[in-house]
């Protein structure tokens, strides 16, 4: 089963590499890694997409756990949650077919971001499921090139993975 | 007062309560070498090489219960610890750890004895810095060394570039030490400690299942006090040694690969199983999906990540062991299985540990007449091999803090320069290292170190010029093809002392064993003794792979 987990690091240098390292080293799958900073300035957020069983992910979870630079980590798999990924994709784009791209673009609620002679770079944001479609949609007209980011996530609602909220567990 | 880094550094130390550090220098640590001489209170041990700074300083932790504290210059310096590091990351020993690095300016340019030591080390290191801001070196000191011997105690690397050291700073002592993400938890769950309780009320045949993590928490005279209140036998891993004694008639020895055939027994048909510290490591368990088949498992482990990697347990409890076994304390009642401890006493007089009486002279008697001679009050300090095993087997470990062994890297060549920091860390008691041919090989430049620091550490070669161990697995597992296990040519290690003006004696015969024992006992400087040993001589029991913990191969 594959789990999202959000979580909170220290910003400091070399954090990236623990969290790497750690899964690679341990011979845990990861799906997807993304990380950014967030409303704190010393603190990140990783959300890291990893496939594995219950076991496995309690390993995973209590692994990173021993990062002393890992501070907090949600697995918001079975919660309600907001998941979003972009997507640049170039596709070789003939002013004789444009009109079709056009449409599937405006289908998605995606993006033209740049016109070349013969391509155009297309944004899309959504969850998974959508930027596999758009993707899927976009196949036909010649995929040049496309680059993800892999998924962010938030719970929704009165729900928190932040460090104010860190504090209030104790 | 401004000063410079590696001033403020050394000042630091020494707020620590650091007396001594183990270590070699080299250019871009050379600052630190300046500041030391400088400084009061901090004695600086000259190794000669790396490795034996990093585990004198592990040999020191583990006989003191202190931080150990090595420094080495950037590059090979650094390198050369790599290994000494991972063994006492595998053994959860606290270690503060110092290398020098290239001046800030050239860090990522290969610059010469350069290496990226935070990298190499993320793995085997609890935490590790590279530290860029000189200001930062009081509080980063300080975080190192609690994080080094707090939660599960662990090496923390500390690399500084020469120009940072250069700096000059105001060493203020730093008050904040909160590390967001790094809160142990010592006190156990209270109610899991209840169920544990009950579980352990109503057990017909319980068995404590003791390790590192009693020694680690000063929990022995706790574990004692529990054991005898419960009557319940106690099995030590390698690592847990002397955390409860050997002799008593609770003691099972040790359980495993190498283990006693009635601990392993004990183990097999537990209905409770009580484990204490431990981690379930495949040299205990060996198989894992067999291991205490009828047994429910209480876990107790300062770290969590420990409880249910390899073995599923019922009473899963996060906690200092020596913390919840006082709170265990609080609510078990006396209790004992007379038909339980009559097994017990039946496996142990069937499978006694033994040996065949022999006119050679053999490992498992020279073992025993050490322990007799010092009725275990010293602190035995061994390699890695055979001759750990029958350490191991036959020493029966008094105390804690005194039976020092790699476990968990299982580091030939530890054994000497860890029984340098044992002797240090421990000047009034005679420290005897049990070594092989082997490994006194690996590590035996640092008798150099022994000697000019007047350490009476003893070494007992037990020389069966070969690699033992290894010849041994060979002989069940390689048709007897004895590849590269066997020494054509071995050093005259009596002549060896001599080099250096010590001591050296040779054993050949048991009868000459216990004067030569105590001569060497005797003299208040470094001797060795060379025990020659039957090459074919095997460690049993030993548990064929594939075959159940219970049924070892016994000769
Ligand atoms: C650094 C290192 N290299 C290799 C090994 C593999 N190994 C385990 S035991 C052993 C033989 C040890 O020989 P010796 O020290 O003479 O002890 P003996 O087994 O003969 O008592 C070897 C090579 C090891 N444990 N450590």
């Amino acid at each position: 089963m594959r789990h999202i987990l959000a979580v909170l690091v220290e910003n400091n240098p070399g954090v990236l590499t623990r969290v790497a390292g750690l899964f690679s080293r341990r011979g845990y799958n990861i799906d997807s890694l993304t990380v950014g900073r967030t409303e704190s300035l010393n603190i990140s957020r990783m959300t890291i997409v990893v496939e594995g069983d219950d076991l496995v992910l309690e390993q995973v979870t209590k692994q990173l756990h021993k990062l002393i630079d890992v501070i907090k980590i949600n697995d918001i798999t079975s919660e309600q949650y907001v998941d979003r990924e972009l997507v640049l994709i170039k596709v070789g784009a003939d002013p004789v077919i444009r009109g079709e791209i056009l449409q599937i673009v405006d289908i998605f609620r995606a993006r033209i971001v740049d016109i070349g002679r013969r391509t155009l770079i297309i944004e899309c944001t959504g969850d998974e499921g959508k930027i596999n479609a758009v993707i899927e949609s976009l196949k036909p007209f010649g995929i040049k090139e496309l680059v993800r980011t892999g998924k962010v996530a938030m719970l929704r609602g009165q729900k928190f993975t932040s460090i104010s909220e860190t504090k209030e567990d104790e | 007062m401004k000063m410079t880094a590696a001033q403020a550094l050394i000042r630091c130390l020494a707020e620590q309560g650091v007396d001594v550090v183990f270590g070699y220098p080299g250019g871009n640590i050379l600052p630190v070498y300046d500041a030391m001489c400088e400084s009061s209170g901090i004695k600086h041990i000259l190794v000669r090489h790396e490795q034996g700074a990093v585990h004198a300083a592990d040999g020191y932790a583990r006989v003191t219960g202190r931080v150990g504290v090595c420094i080495a210059t950037s590059g090979p310096g650094a390198t050369n610890l790599v290994t000494g590091i991972a063994n006492a990351y595998m053994d959860s020993i606290p270690l503060v750890v110092i290398t020098g690095q290239v001046p800030t300016t050239m860090v990522g340019t290969d610059a010469f004895q350069e290496v990226d030591i935070t990298g190499i080390t993320i793995p085997i290191t609890k935490h590790n810095y590279l530290v860029k801001d000189a200001s930062k070196i009081p509080l980063i000191i300080k975080r190192a060394f609690y994080i080094a011997s707090t939660g599960r105690p662990g090496p923390v690397l500390i690399d500084l570039p020469k120009n940072v050291l250069q700096e000059k700073i105001s060493c203020s002592n730093p008050s904040d030490l909160k590390l967001l993400g790094y809160k142990p938890n010592y006190k156990g769950h209270k109610s899991q400690i209840a169920m544990a309780c009950d579980l352990i009320m109503k057990a017909k045949q319980p068995v404590i299942y003791a390790g590192g993590g009693v020694i680690a928490s000063n929990g022995s005279d706790i574990l004692y006090n529990l054991a005898e209140r419960i009557s319940t036998p106690v099995a030590c891993t390698l690592m847990g040694l002397g955390g409860f004694p050997g002799c008593h008639p609770l003691s099972l020895g040790m359980l495993g690969l190498h283990g006693t055939r009635y601990a392993n027994m004990a183990i097999m048909e537990s209905d409770v199983l009580i484990a204490l510290g431990v981690r379930f490591d495949d040299r205990v368990a060996v198989d894992f999906s067999s291991f205490a088949p009828k047994a429910k498992i209480i876990h107790v482990d300062i770290d969590p990540a420990e409880i249910g990697k390899n073995v599923k347990v019922n009473v899963p409890i996060v906690g200092d062991v020596k913390l919840v076994m006082e709170a265990m304390l609080v609510r078990l009642e006396e209790k004992k299985e007379e038909q339980w401890l009559a097994q017990i006493e039946a496996w142990k007089s069937e499978y006694p540990l033994k040996y065949e009486p022999s006119t050679e002279l053999k490992p498992q008697f020279i073992i025993e007449m050490i322990r007799e001679i010092t009725d275990g009050e010293a602190v035995i300090v061994t390699d890695v091999g055979q001759h750990q095993m029958w350490a191991a087997q036959y020493y029966r470990a008094k105390k804690p803090r005194t039976f020092i062994t790699s476990g968990g890297l299982g580091t030939m060549g530890y054994g000497l320069p860890a029984a340098i920091g044992a002797q240090i860390g421990d000047p009034g008691r005679d420290v005897i290292l049990i070594t092989g041919d082997g490994s006194f090989q690996m590590c035996m430049q640092e008798f150099g170190t022994a000697v000019e620091q007047g350490l009476p550490v003893k070494v007992i070669i037990l020389n069966n010029k070969s690699l033992g161990m290894v010849r041994q697995l060979q002989e069940f597992y390689c048709d007897k093809r004895y590849t590269a296990t066997i020494f054509q040519k071995n050093p005259d290690f009596v002549k060896f002392a001599g080099v250096y003006d010590s001591l050296g004696l040779r054993v050949s015969e048991p009868g000459q064993l216990r004067s030569a024992l105590e001569q060497a006992l005797k003299v208040k400087e470094p001797v060795i003794i060379d025990c020659i040993i039957n090459q074919d001589e095997n460690v049993y029991p030993m548990v064929l792979a594939g075959q159940p913990l219970s049924q070892p191969v016994d000769r």
